[in-house]
């Protein structure tokens, strides 16, 4: 049994930006080695969790996948040792005055966001956003060292350590898509007791929130019969509480919409009704904002899902979801997984 | 030369004991008005120390240093424990909290930053919309405090009431020539005092006031001016350093202090004109030692001082302060050697301060 809650806030306090995965791949390829049969590593950095099913050969294949980049910063340029900066995946400026960061120079360098006092700005009311253009990060270090220690390129991650809240809830940056991550973990723990029949690709993809390079190109090599997306949608909160979002720690949601093969959408909500695990469906008119997107028109097309995960505060480093919700979206895989039969397939039909 | 270096040497130096007790001082909560977190650690520092304690009607801590001479000059050193914050004005049961601001906080820092409400720490973040749910019109205008939330998570047993206090929840570390973490405004000061009580001069009577609400007005010192009565005060305190490009090159002539530059040494600000007497003393002080220090450049701010020296029949007084970055936000930064020589200039000056100083002309 795989303790969730520490890997989780392992993964929240790695770097690991659209591109630049490498240290979020190597802790979540240790925690999957005992429980999948092979792992690989694609070209674009992708990792593959293959899981063995007791079907005759040749097996029909499922892949989930959950991607593992993470939004941040870049910097841009420096000026008298402070750094000029832009964004890696959707970031609001509102956000960034005073936020702990750090800095993947020569040497990793802990740094804040700062807000350059007023007039140092063009002029500007009080009450408007200073634009991501005029931020800066300090590091501390004079100017002299910082031209040698940091270049227009290096990475910059978000320096917030995740927080333990009360009712079972976890705060930090990078939650979007670490917590699909780690659901998906607990579907693959969950399996170590359940017989399943078709063989389980999980993939942790990469470069999600820049160009799902990940997800265009995992399903081509692993050629799967049917494919998931896990990620995050957006949860009730302040500022947010419209038809398209959903309560936290009330349950998954599963989508619906063209990104979505409707009979795989009703093997999901059948399962979830039968096993009582809390859920709404979540309407996605048009891109449903996942790897499921690039996944179902790889090759010829393959029946996808998407299941999700309701989160507050999304792509703020104080991203928040309740663990209950995790474990939900982990059950429910592990139980879809065991119950396909192996001629799922041929039932498999549009109903028109 | 040699008796300038033998007193040089005898300074209190800044040493990994000290950064430890800063970071205990920087993480701890003490959001003005609720300053026992800090007053604790104060007490305990001090608790082996000759010097006579008491804690004042407000929660001030007053520390008197006897002299070993009759007739003594009285000197009176502030330095403030309080902090900016938050306290909690409303709670739902779903864990959501409205709050209001406790001193001057600029709102466009808060957004999308962890704090720790009352003294278990309990954690909770301020969080934001998501950025796909607004307008780029929407994300022009910066959010208000009143459509912000303190979140304690999914609902649970929390234990946070209304009224409870918040400070954001940066952890202390030291990088390169820098110490990063909240509140160092005044924790750097708390700290410094802390050291010259320890090594507190026989010449004359050390008056230390670990002050409270200095960031809703000077209170605590006020009424601890009065109580301690003393001859000369000096603010210990820590200045903004705006020390930042301009967004189009130009110079910026506006930076108040410059880090690593030394200990910035206050002229004017809107509470107080310090005692000339004082700037020149100082000033020639450091001279004396090789001290560096930087004049603040007069303009708007604070210190204990602008109470102080308005107290009784008036007290001649002063402020000086270690420069610190982004003073009143999650993360502030400051330089180590600031600290070192800001320490280094308050002992000489109060081995060799005498009632001579007043007699001379202003």
């Amino acid at each position: 049994m795989i303790e969730i809650t520490p890997f989780l806030k392992k993964m929240l306090s790695l770097p690991g930006l659209s591109g630049y995965e490498t240290p979020i791949r190597d802790l979540i390829a240790e925690t999957w080695r005992p429980l999948v049969n092979e792992l690989a590593v694609s070209r674009l950095g992708s990792l593959h969790g293959l899981r063995r099913g007791e079907g005759a050969d040749p097996r029909p294949r499922l892949l989930i996948s959950a991607h593992m980049d993470a939004i941040g910063l870049m910097v841009t340029g420096i000026v008298e040792g402070f750094l000029r900066i832009t964004q890696i995946g959707g970031v609001d400026d509102r956000i960034l005055p005073g936020q702990p960061v750090v800095v993947h120079g020569r040497q990793v360098l802990p740094g804040v966001v700062v807000k350059p006092p007023d007039y140092l700005l063009p002029p500007n009311k009080a009450t408007r956003t200073v634009p991501l253009q005029y931020l800066l990060v300090d590091v501390g270090f004079p100017p002299e060292e910082v031209n040698q220690l940091v270049r227009p390129g290096d990475l910059i991650s978000f320096g917030q350590e995740p927080f333990e809240l009360s009712g079972e809830a976890l705060a930090g940056h990078s939650l979007d898509n670490r917590a699909s991550v780690a659901a998906l973990t607990v579907c693959l723990d969950e399996l170590q007791h359940l017989r399943h029949t078709w063989d389980l690709w999980a993939v942790a993809t990469v470069q999600e929130e820049e160009t799902l390079g990940g997800a265009f190109t995992s399903p081509f090599e692993i050629q799967p019969h049917l494919v998931v997306a896990v990620d995050v949608t957006f949860a009730k909160g302040p500022g947010s509480n419209d038809h398209n979002t959903f309560p936290l720690g009330k349950g998954i949601t599963l989508g619906w919409g063209p990104n979505i093969h409707p009979a795989l959408f009703n093997a999901f909500k059948d399962l979830a009704e039968r096993l009582e695990i809390p859920f709404t469906m979540e309407a996605m008119p048009r891109h449903s904002g996942t790897d499921a997107y690039a996944m179902q028109v790889i090759a010829s097309g393959y029946p996808s899902m998407v299941v999700s995960i309701p989160l507050r505060y999304m792509h703020t480093p104080v991203e928040m979801v309740s663990l209950k919700d995790i474990y939900r979206a982990g059950r429910i895989l592990a139980e879809f997984i065991a119950r396909l039969e192996p001629d799922f397939l041929k039932k498999f039909t549009w109903e028109d | 030369m040699a008796t300038r270096e033998q007193t040089y040497s005898q300074n209190p130096k800044i040493g990994p004991d000290q950064i430890k007790l800063l970071e205990k001082l920087s993480n701890a909560c003490a959001v003005s008005g609720d300053e026992g977190e800090v007053r604790a650690i104060v007490l305990e520092e001090l608790k082996s120390s000759p010097s006579e304690i008491q804690i004042d009607a407000l929660g001030n801590v007053l520390v008197t240093c006897k002299a070993k001479k009759k007739n003594p000059l009285r000197v009176m050193l502030a330095a403030h424990m309080d902090e900016v914050g938050f306290m909690i004005t409303e709670k739902d049961e779903g864990g959501l909290c409205r709050f209001d601001l406790v001193g001057g906080i600029d709102v466009r820092y808060l957004a999308g930053k962890t704090v720790l409400i009352g003294r278990k720490h309990t954690c909770a973040v301020i969080g934001a919309k998501p950025i796909h749910l607004t307008t780029e019109e929407e994300r022009k205008q910066a959010f208000s405090l009143d459509s912000l939330r303190i979140d304690l998570g999914s609902g649970g047993n929390d234990g946070v009431k209304v009224g409870d206090r918040a400070a954001f929840a940066t952890t202390f570390q030291q990088s390169g020539p820098s110490l990063m973490g909240k509140a160092l405004d005044d924790r750097l000061g708390v700290a410094t005092l802390i050291e010259l009580v320890r090594n507190a001069p026989p010449d004359i009577e050390l008056l230390a006031a670990f002050t409270v609400q200095e960031e809703v007005g000077a209170r605590g010192a006020r009424v601890a001016a009065y109580t301690m009565n003393p001859d000369i005060a000096i603010a210990i305190d820590s200045t903004p350093a705006q020390d930042l490009p301009s967004w189009d090159d130009t110079e910026n002539t506006r930076y108040n202090t410059r880090l690593g530059q030394g200990p910035a040494i206050y002229v004017a600000d809107s509470g107080t004109l310090s005692d000339p007497r004082l700037i020149r003393f100082l000033a020639e002080t450091a001279e004396k030692h090789n001290i560096p220090y930087q004049f603040r450049q007069p303009g708007a701010g604070g210190t204990d001082a602008s109470q102080i020296h308005k107290q009784r029949e008036g007290i001649p007084s002063i402020s000086i302060s270690v420069p610190g970055r982004y003073p009143h936000t999650p993360l502030m930064i400051a330089r180590l050697d600031d600290w070192q020589n800001t320490l280094a200039l308050m002992h000489a000056a109060l081995q060799t301060i005498s009632p001579d100083l007043l007699k001379r002309p202003r």
